[in-house]
């Protein structure tokens, strides 16, 4: 007897959403198996992991805070995967966000401009664009692939702060740390609920899966990346030029990962340090992945992944447990949704290996 | 049986294999004798692959006994296959393009003798069985003749006893398809026997001694083909009497809506053929017919056609009198023009989407779209408009373009192509392997849209079909295309050798030698 | 004298910097070359240098560290595997899955390791010779894994184009369906490649944490991973070409630190942006002949198998 698969006449479309619960429930399992390794109490575990951080006002806001940038940047994620254009580097595209905004911040902040806090959110958004555009251009210039080359640039982004943070930005006065100066506050994003750090970011956050939602679905562009992705020899033969899609989808996905970066500093410690992020932007593919690409799902999917955070800090502080379990978690997850995901196309079957009036050996 | 009879070299008996959704092979009955030429005969989707496939053990059948020579036999793998003397010859090639036609035939034998040693084996046989192939030649530089030679020395140096012939002939010219007779009979009179599969009945009238017809998975009867009738043999494949299609009207001359001038363009691909100094002229209301075996710039020509590929200057091509040699395929459709493209699943349309979009796909320049907004009410109206006219069977607008049966696929590609009201339409291989009623709805359609006064420009491989429907047929050889003849004062047997690359005062660039010059 | 103790000295300091590259490249040629594509290439090399460097203080013993990490990498591979080739996931988001996983689960697992020395073990991994001159000292940092670094070129090519293992694993990347049509098996053979691209990324990450910088840190591997896969690239799965970009990527890696060692006063931010850089303008270079690229490259690469029986 073996387990065989074999495909579907049509893709599931229940297993479409199933699969990321069956996914969440083994990770779940997963979890609480590394506990019991760690010598850990699971159920101690998993409580300050998925509970806690829900329990208190301050907690859920908390949440919202840290799902903004995942979800800016994995709508953005999904619309270049939907068609077949893989920006892994918004982790980049977010650092540069950021420079830009606090560029704005640093050189006009302070003098009460109204235009201060619109001109920062553009100046984050235009440093994404201008770090996507850079592969977008290696790609449709020179061929050169986006997965690479957007990663690639992730990497000198982190150097590109480094180098700002320790060299021509460093708060003079900052007893020689490597930060620039505090944002004055008219720099500063206004917050949604009083006495919490949820900012404004989160509403452009909001903002972004119906938009995506209308993009994707109803409107020709969309219909042009879907194409893209499913068939690019039928986009060729329908005349969607590719060219121009790859440039749109990573100027996008660029623009909204500079706008998560620019949303995180103001709204957040109001200052560049060298580490501005855990990974939001890598974090980001597996929400698009999780939210099924589609940007209803990636809004679900970006408050699990937020809680993942929450919890992961919960789990340093009360259980002493190191801030890497996030990210075993995190790829745990996507792992088992991907293998949950052959249930969508596969249907498995329990074949015995030969039935009775089967062919025989010489 | 009679024991002083020797058995049968192959029997099949109540084979049955079943797919998630389909029986493809119900109780099937085989017997090929030594040294027999058999035809297995039968439409596309009557279960002549997976039957052959579970003869050479690619495919493991559910229920049923094999037998080889009167022993019961079980084929777990290719390997088993050819170890008992079953050579296949496949229908696309079972061939490396960037390895060497000796390292390929060393992969199929699955022997570990040097390649040194394995060449002087190849060159042998090629000699005696007039069969030329160059051993250290990479196959990505042969024309599908030669690659069809490959295949068959690598099954010749197994010294077979029964060769599988999956549509061998439907790559070749007329005069390479004679030449490679030769060599099957040639086989045959050796002992060995030969399992040909085909549709193409004259073919199978001329070689076989027996014929088994399937039909929806099952043996629906046998022949002896040198004494039964096309037009018989035609009704046991397809159940009923065979269908006609109605001839059109004489044409009238029209005006001229695509004309190609001195068109040369080097090929894209690593493995494509350039285009030399091609020129047509496409008037409305008539049907050109492109001849040509595959690989020979077919795929070339209609991707500078329809604009999925850049003309070198603007002129090259004109459609509807304005050049459009650098427009892309967006803008050429504009003016009038639409292609339904050899590739349904993945070009002509998406999988993955559903028929309403795959309706949208080339359609969106004609009314569909508002202010960047798809109108889905008007492209569903329009999609259930397309299946309603050309009776694709589809589970509703919404089915996926996957779930549909090639022939249904194609015939919802030509309908929402000819519902755009083309000026010019191009047409790749319309009725490559979908079913004989879909096939002929396809060819009435294109013979209708021509009644109505437009263009078509059909490339194929069938020359059947060409002579069919086409006024004026053309040859495609080597990236070259010979000047139109009237169809009905030229001959199957003249459009063969232009075919092959015999074209008058036309130095021959591609390799296309035929069997038969070099036997 | 003073110029050939530099010219060894670089000699040298590239081999070392060229060898996770090379060992890493290789297995994913390997890899590639069976028409499977890994993007998991860091990840697997932070889990191997991450259990090379427990493995080896644990038992006190380089070798079983090396072993150990070579162990890791293959089955972080074999999760991909089965992932892509037996459940037919789709092979880029696989792979990052991998990277982001051993990002995460390296630093998890080397949490107790971080900052710790190779405690009782040797620095260098031949016998210390403390007498000996200066020169025999430079060429003692070349160790068995830069000699089998330097060894792996030879031994692919000729394993790929002299063998039959070899012409059956590029038959299966050029085209599995034919290749399954003759009788191979598929899944076997990328298996196979598959295990041993994440066996030579073990070996590789732990040569990182085990001689090249020997200790632990979170995320040590600094984008090797990725280096390694766009070298894969450059070389258009040609190994003359792949040993030629890894040596010449080790060469840039050290120009960082020799410019800090000549008290260069460049930002050491800037500097370590250069190998990064370097990447995009090699990928950049290479890929504007695509039709080069489409003629080498595995036909299948990237492509999901799902053979109908």
């Amino acid at each position: 007897m073996r387990l065989s698969l074999l495909p579907r006449e049509r893709p599931a479309r229940s297993m479409l959403w199933l699969s990321p619960v069956l996914a969440a429930v083994l990770s779940v399992i997963g979890v609480t198996i590394l506990f019991a390794v760690l010598g850990r109490d699971p159920i101690e575990a998993l409580r300050t992991l998925f509970i806690t951080p829900l329990a208190t006002m301050d907690g859920l806001t908390e949440l919202g805070l840290k799902a903004t940038p995942l979800l800016l940047c994995a709508v953005g994620i999904a619309i270049g995967v939907r068609a077949d254009v893989w920006n892994i580097g918004a982790e980049g595209q977010f650092t540069l966000g950021a420079i830009f905004g606090t560029w704005v911040a640093l050189n006009f902040g302070g003098a009460g401009h109204w235009w201060l806090i619109p001109a920062m959110l553009l100046a984050g958004i235009a440093g994404g664009v201008v770090w996507a555009g850079i592969p977008a251009l290696l790609r449709t210039r020179f061929n050169a692939h986006e997965i690479l080359t957007t990663l690639m640039l992730a990497y000198v982004s982190i150097q590109l702060l480094g180098y700002l943070v320790h060299g021509p930005w460093k708060d003079p006065e900052g007893y020689s740390f490597p930060q620039t100066r505090q944002f004055e506050a008219d720099a500063t994003l206004p917050v949604l609920v009083a006495g919490t750090r949820l900012h404004i970011g989160a509403l452009f956050a909001l903002l972004s899966v119906p938009l995506g939602s209308l993009l994707l679905g109803r409107t020709l562009m969309g219909f042009r990346i879907r194409t893209v992705g499913a068939a690019p020899a039928a986009a060729r033969y329908a005349g969607f030029n590719r060219d121009a899609i790859v440039w749109f989808c990573l100027l996008v996905s660029g623009g909204l990962a500079g706008l998560a970066g620019i949303c995180e500093i103001a709204g957040g410690n109001g200052q560049l340090t060298p580490v501005i992020s855990p990974g939001y932007g890598f974090a980001a593919i597996i929400v698009a992945f999780l939210g099924r690409l589609n940007p209803i799902g990636i809004l679900f999917a970006s408050l699990l992944m937020a809680l993942l955070y929450l919890g992961g800090e919960g789990l340093q502080v009360s259980m002493q447990l190191p801030i890497a379990v996030t990210g075993t978690i995190q790829g745990m997850l996507l792992f088992f949704l991907l293998a949950a995901d052959v249930l969508v196309n596969y249907r498995p079957q329990l074949q015995v290996a030969r039935r009775a009036g089967a062919v025989h050996h010489a | 049986m009679d024991a002083s009879a020797p058995p049968p070299r192959l029997r099949l008996t109540g084979i049955t294999k079943r797919y998630a959704s389909v029986v493809a092979n119900s109780g099937i009955d085989l017997s090929v004798g030594p040294g027999e030429i058999h035809a297995l005969l039968g439409e596309n989707g009557a279960g002549k692959s997976t039957l052959v496939k579970i003869i050479y053990g690619v495919v493991h059948p559910d229920e049923g006994e094999i037998a080889w020579e009167g022993r019961p036999v079980r084929i777990a793998d290719p390997n088993a296959a050819r170890a008992l003397g079953i050579g296949m010859v496949f229908q696309h090639f079972s061939l490396f393009e960037s390895l060497t036609v000796a390292e390929n035939i060393a992969l199929g034998l699955g022997a570990r003798e040097g390649i040194g040693e394995l060449t002087a084996r190849i060159e042998e046989i090629s000699r005696r069985y007039g069969l030329a192939v160059e051993p250290s030649r990479h196959v990505h530089h042969l024309s599908v003749g030669e690659r069809q030679r490959v295949e068959i020395v690598r099954c010749l140096l197994q010294a077979p006893r029964l060769l599988i012939m999956d549509e061998p002939t439907s790559v070749l010219t007329p005069q390479e398809a004679e030449g490679l007779f030769d060599v099957l009979r040639r086989l045959a009179s050796e002992g060995c026997s030969v399992l040909y599969i085909s549709h193409k009945l004259e073919e199978i009238k001329a070689l076989c001694e027996a014929a088994t017809v399937l039909r929806g998975g099952r043996v629906v009867g046998g022949c002896d083909p040198r004494t039964s009738s096309e037009q018989q043999m035609a009704e046991l494949m397809i159940g009923g009497e065979l269908p006609v299609a109605h001839r059109r009207a004489p044409l009238k001359e029209g005006r001229a809506s695509l004309i190609v001038a001195n068109l040369s363009l080097p090929a894209d691909e690593p493995f494509g053929t350039h285009l030399r100094d091609v020129s047509l002229t496409l008037r409305d209301g008539e049907i050109l017919g492109v001849a040509g075996v595959a690989g020979n710039g077919q795929k070339e020509l209609l991707a500078v056609l329809s604009g999925e590929r850049r003309a070198p200057a603007a002129d090259a091509v004109r459609i509807a009198d304005v050049a459009a040699g650098l427009m892309g395929p967006a803008a050429r459709r504009r003016l009038g023009l639409a292609f339904i493209p050899e590739e349904r699943l993945g070009r002509g349309a998406v999988a993955e989407f559903p028929l309403t979009e795959n309706a949208l796909l080339t359609s969106y320049q004609h009314g569909l779209v508002r202010a960047g907004m798809v109108r889905f009410g008007a492209v569903e109206a329009y999609a259930r408009q397309i299946i309603a006219r050309f009776g694709v069977v589809a589970a509703g607008t919404q089915a996926q373009g996957s779930s549909l049966s090639g022939g249904n696929m194609q015939k919802f590609i030509v309908g929402r192509e000819v519902g755009t009201n083309p000026r010019v339409l191009l047409a790749a291989h319309p009725t490559w392997g979908v079913d004989i009623g879909a096939a002929l709805a396809i060819r009435q359609a294109l013979m209708d849209l021509a009644a109505a006064g437009s263009g078509v420009l059909v490339v194929s491989e069938d020359l059947a079909e060409l002579f069919e429907i086409s006024d004026y047929i053309s040859v495609l050889s080597g990236g070259r295309l010979s000047p139109p003849r009237r169809t009905h004062e030229t001959t199957v047997e003249e459009v063969g050798l232009l075919m092959g690359g015999r074209m008058a005062g036309a130095a021959r660039q591609h390799e296309a030698r035929g069997v038969v010059d070099a036997a | 004298m003073h110029e050939l103790g530099i010219a060894v000295a670089i000699v040298v300091a590239t081999l070392r910097a060229a060898t996770p590259l090379m060992l890493a490249g290789f297995g994913e040629l390997i890899t590639e070359r069976s028409g499977v594509l890994n993007l998991g290439v860091e990840g697997m090399m932070l889990v191997g240098a991450a259990f090379g460097f427990i493995g080896a203080v644990v038992s006190g013993s380089l070798l079983v560290g090396f072993i150990i990490a070579m162990i890791a990498g293959a089955a972080l591979a074999l999760v991909f595997g089965v992932l892509t080739l037996s459940l037919m996931a789709n092979q880029v988001a696989t792979g990052l899955a991998l990277t982001i996983f051993g990002v995460g689960f390296s630093a998890l697992v080397g949490v107790k390791w971080v900052g710790m020395p190779l405690a009782g073990l040797p620095g260098a991994i031949w016998p210390h010779l403390s007498t000996a001159p200066p020169l025999v000292q430079q060429m003692m940092l070349i160790d068995p894994i830069v000699v089998i670094a330097i060894l792996v070129p030879f031994a692919a090519h000729w394993f790929i184009y002299r063998t039959r293992g070899g012409l059956i694993l590029r038959a299966v990347g050029e085209s599995h369906d034919v290749a399954h049509a003759l009788g191979y098996s598929v899944l076997r053979i990328r298996y196979l490649a598959v295990l041993c691209g994440g066996a030579m990324s073990g070996l590789a990450g732990a040569y990182m944490s085990l001689s090249y910088s020997p200790m632990w840190a979170e995320n040590m591997v600094a984008g090797r991973g990725w280096i390694a896969l766009a070298l894969v690239v450059f070389s258009t799965w040609k190994p003359a070409w792949l040993a030629l970009g890894a040596l010449l990527f080790g060469l840039v890696t050290i120009a960082q630190f020799q410019a800090e060692g000549l008290g260069v006063a460049v930002s050491p931010n800037l500097l370590a942006m250069l190998p990064y850089l370097a990447t995009v303008i090699v990928l950049v270079l290479i890929s504007r002949d695509a039709t080069r690229l489409k003629l080498n490259a595995p036909a299948a690469l990237g492509r999901p198998f799902h053979a109908t029986a």
